[in-house]
């Protein structure tokens, strides 16, 4: 056995004790510690010569990170409303019951704890969940039992049956990107050719824009990197993909790793950066090992490294970071802070990190689709690629398409696709809704469907919810207001409270206790949210209600008292452990039905 | 002939500001009110209680982290940002237990007071209630943490001029919390000391000093005598 303080040393020497890869030590000495004692998290701030608060503070954030003991199987259920569709929520209680936990809690014997955790990125092969931060995919009730079992049985994770961790790419459809051929190298070759200048303007040609949702042209990010002063560059891809409902990053990530390091080495290439980081969410954590294997292919074939493909001075290296449970760190100051090692709490922009990021250093941020898009832009030339899609939104858009439809899975079209078209190919019928781009992103209905894909019409960063006409559209919009209440990162007020008490609210309703009142207090959360919050995550995470209150009324409708309002306490309820202590139970023992 | 300072308006009215201003400093420079609670003059822009939200070239914007620049037409006075800062103090009141009539600051707290400049009648909303304690286990000082707003200028102060990083904060969302660096995680564990900068910069009776509670009565306090806005108006005027 060995002891923290072992595990500690190991960790931090590394990392060569750079405090920056906090973030990266706590999950390393986490991974062989199970959890992150007070011990070892002093352990930690010893040996980093860091404050015991930073330790602590970034513990505290990450959801993946525990500051208890969480048992040696840590077992956390998929919750997006993906996953509830398909009867996760059933086989989460399922479980509860076999190893006699309560929810969120830990077995008796200290084994086995069993929760909820955000989206997982697996809506196409769900319902999921994570043990230990290994995705297992397609649960049934036999599989849950079995998992059940394993765990209690302590056998090791890596004599689980391979089939649980098995992550399926399910490409429906496939465009210039997916589709295409590609060889190793042949990427960078081209961009060389090109020279730094001359791939720059490139890409400037093929007015490509970023593929996380803002949709900022990428040859001016690179440009205003490579202008802006400082000593040092940086490229990140950001792997965060952490929107419910989006898992197009990991299929890209699992089977075109290739083609996402030479997008970065050519961006490097253009800015004048020779370090590069992929920030990968905690949730593929399955995908790190082949990840560092094939960034090994590449240095050893001259693809990363010194000199690349014999171009001198073309100097690129990657490293990886995995994020730890935070939604939040997908936007994009919020990722380097947690780069950085600390709590990802999305920083003040302007500065943009394009002049101050990492390090407060010139920093390129990038969408993992982006720039797999850059290597084709390298290879066909900005003219050709701008000949696809629209004129505003050039090249193709991957789609991560789930819920209601007889084929989820990931659609590659050229931008203007129409929102009937892909609810043909993925074969879906009797729709009702579909969401688009996540919780943050537009409910759109029937009437919308001819709308297109496309930045000047309906932006996406890449989530294709589909719901039925059997679906209760208010029970998504609830499932997205838990979903912001806990992942708001808590730095600014308006975000921090209100999201809370928005999905306060949305349980009053639930409860069948909501009146129009709450209604106008959503209302007036969302507006004050959307006016006032520090990030997106603030201003978008009341979206939801105001597009479902708008679309689906009946569904808040039916449940809404018909008085003004009506208080959130349950006089009968309160009296129940009176009932419960004098041992009554009858009709004078209750308030009447006027409660 | 003179250059021009460069100007922006504020609710139509003009405020010089220099180079490299934020919109808030400027207004506060020239005795332009512009409500804010985590923003202190003598730290770096913080941007998390967002009081001091505006509207710039009608687009939403902290006042506080935006810097000021030719052109830019400045709404503070709306009654819609108006309404969205009393329903921020009462986020702020809900979140935490704030019981005016037994706390120590009453009538020196800067919530308090923009609870009054806004008109804030009740806090609105349900409380949290959450159950958080004291710590009183420093000879010289206590946290009140039920009273703490998150706004970091502790955090702030001992890191950046007292050099003793003893504070942060912990968690997401609503389980945020401000914490302690020692390994019990208790203040009488450090070296904080009444004479640090953090022991004083409290804008709300989180952190409070021991033995001097009450010896100016309540009702002559700073803001019993005027509201925070004159008062912050008259700041400006009497700097030399």
């Amino acid at each position: 056995m060995t002891s923290a303080d072992e595990v500690v040393a190991s960790a931090v020497a590394k990392r060569g004790g750079d405090p920056s890869y906090l973030l990266q030590i706590l999950r390393e000495t986490q991974d062989v510690l199970d959890w992150i004692s007070p011990e070892t998290a002093g352990l930690v701030a010893e040996r980093l010569r860091i404050p015991l608060t930073r330790v602590r503070s970034t513990v505290a954030f990450y959801s993946f990170l525990h500051a208890e003991p969480r048992g040696r199987y840590r077992l956390l259920f998929s919750d997006n409303i993906t996953d509830q569709m398909l009867g996760s929520r059933e086989l989460f209680a399922h479980m509860l019951a076999r190893l006699k936990v309560e929810p969120g809690g830990l077995s008796a014997d200290g084994l086995v704890s069993v929760g909820l955790t955000s989206c997982t990125g697996m809506c196409d092969q769900g319902p999921a969940l994570l043990v230990n931060n290994r995705a297992v995919t397609r649960l049934t009730g036999r599989r849950v039992d079995e998992i059940s079992d394993l765990a209690r049985e302590g056998v090791p994770l890596d004599a689980w049956p391979a089939d649980f961790f098995r992550v399926d790419d399910n490409i429906r459809r496939a465009d210039a990107l997916l589709g295409g051929s590609f060889e190793p190298g042949r990427t960078l070759r081209a961009a060389i050719a090109r020279g730094r200048q001359g791939m720059l303007d490139e890409m400037k040609l093929s007015n490509l824009r970023g593929r996380g949702g803002a949709g900022f042209p990428t040859g001016m990010k690179w440009e205003g990197c490579r202008d802006a002063p400082g000593s040092e560059r940086f490229v990140v891809c950001n792997a965060d993909e952490g929107e419910p409902g989006t898992f197009k990053d990991r299929t890209l990530l699992q089977t075109y790793a290739a083609r996402v390091f030479e997008g970065m080495a050519i961006a490097g290439f253009v800015a004048g950066a020779a370090r590069g980081f992929l920030y990968m969410r905690g949730e593929y954590q399955f995908l790190l090992a082949p990840l560092q294997a094939k960034l090994g292919a590449m240095r050893r074939a001259n693809l990363l490294g010194r000199d690349i493909c014999g171009a001198e001075g073309f100097d690129f290296d990657i490293e990886i970071h995995l994020g730890a449970g935070a939604y939040v760190c997908g936007e994009e100051s919020a990722l380097i802070e947690s780069l950085e090692g600390k709590p990802g709490r999305p920083r003040i922009r302007p500065p943009f990190p394009v002049t101050s990021g990492y390090l407060g250093m010139p920093t390129i941020v990038d969408n993992v689709e982006t720039l797999c898009e850059a290597t084709e832009v390298a290879l066909r030339g900005g003219r050709a690629f701008a000949g696809e899609g629209t004129k505003r939104s050039t090249g193709t858009k991957i789609l991560s398409v789930s819920g209601d439809c007889e084929r989820p899975g990931l659609y590659e079209y050229p931008y203007g696709v129409r929102i009937s078209q892909v609810l043909r190919d993925s074969g879906a019928r009797d729709v009702a809704a579909v969401q688009i781009s996540g919780p943050s992103g537009a409910c759109l209905t029937p009437d919308e469907f001819e709308r297109r894909i496309a930045f000047e019409d309906v932006p996406t960063a890449g989530a294709f919810m589909i719901f039925g006409a059997q679906r209760d559209l208010f029970e998504v919009a609830r499932n997205f207001t838990h979903f912001f209440a806990h992942e708001s990162c808590g730095f600014c007020t308006p975000c921090r409270v209100g999201t809370s008490l928005a999905r306060d609210l949305m349980d009053k309703i639930a409860a069948g206790r909501g009146a129009r009142y709450e209604i106008n207090e959503l209302m007036r959360l969302h507006r004050l949210m959307q006016r006032t919050s520090h990030c997106g995550l603030g201003q978008t995470a009341a979206n939801s209600i105001a597009d479902t209150w708008s679309k689906f009324r009946p569904a808040y409708e039916r449940r809404l008292q018909r008085a003004d309002f009506s208080p959130a306490v349950d006089l009968d309820a309160a009296l129940s452990q009176a009932r419960e202590i004098s041992g009554r139970d009858d009709a004078e023992a209750h308030l009447g039905a006027e409660a | 002939m003179t250059i021009a300072e460069p100007v922006i308006t504020i609710d139509d009215q003009p405020v010089p500001f220099r180079p490299g201003q934020t919109i808030l400093e400027a207004a506060l420079e020239a005795g332009v009110y512009i409500p804010h609670l985590c923003h202190h003059p003598d730290f770096a822009p913080h941007g998390s209680c967002k009081m001091c939200s505006v509207v710039v070239n009608g687009r939403p914007a902290s006042a506080c982290a935006l810097r000021a620049a030719p052109g830019q037409e400045v709404e503070v006075d709306t009654p819609e940002l108006h309404a969205f800062r009393r329903t921020l103090v009462q986020l702020l009141f809900v979140e935490g237990n704030h019981f005016c009539p037994g706390c120590e600051k009453s009538g020196s707290c800067q919530l308090q007071a923009l609870g009054y400049e806004f008109e804030m009648m009740t806090p609105h909303f349900v409380h949290f209630f959450p159950n958080l304690g004291v710590d009183a286990s420093h000879p010289d000082a206590m946290i009140d943490l039920s009273r703490c707003i998150q706004c970091e200028l502790c955090v702030r102060a001992s890191r950046d001029i007292d050099g003793k990083d003893l504070f942060a904060l912990a968690g997401r969302g609503l389980n945020a919390r401000l914490i302690v660096n020692s390994p019990s995680g208790k203040l009488g564990d450090t070296n904080f000391s009444v004479t640090d900068r953090a022991a004083h910069v409290c804008p709300v009776g989180a952190i409070l000093i021991k033995r001097v509670g009450f010896a100016e009565p309540i009702g002559e306090r700073l803001y019993d005598l005027e509201p925070i806005s004159a008062e912050a108006a008259r700041c400006v005027i009497e700097e030399p």
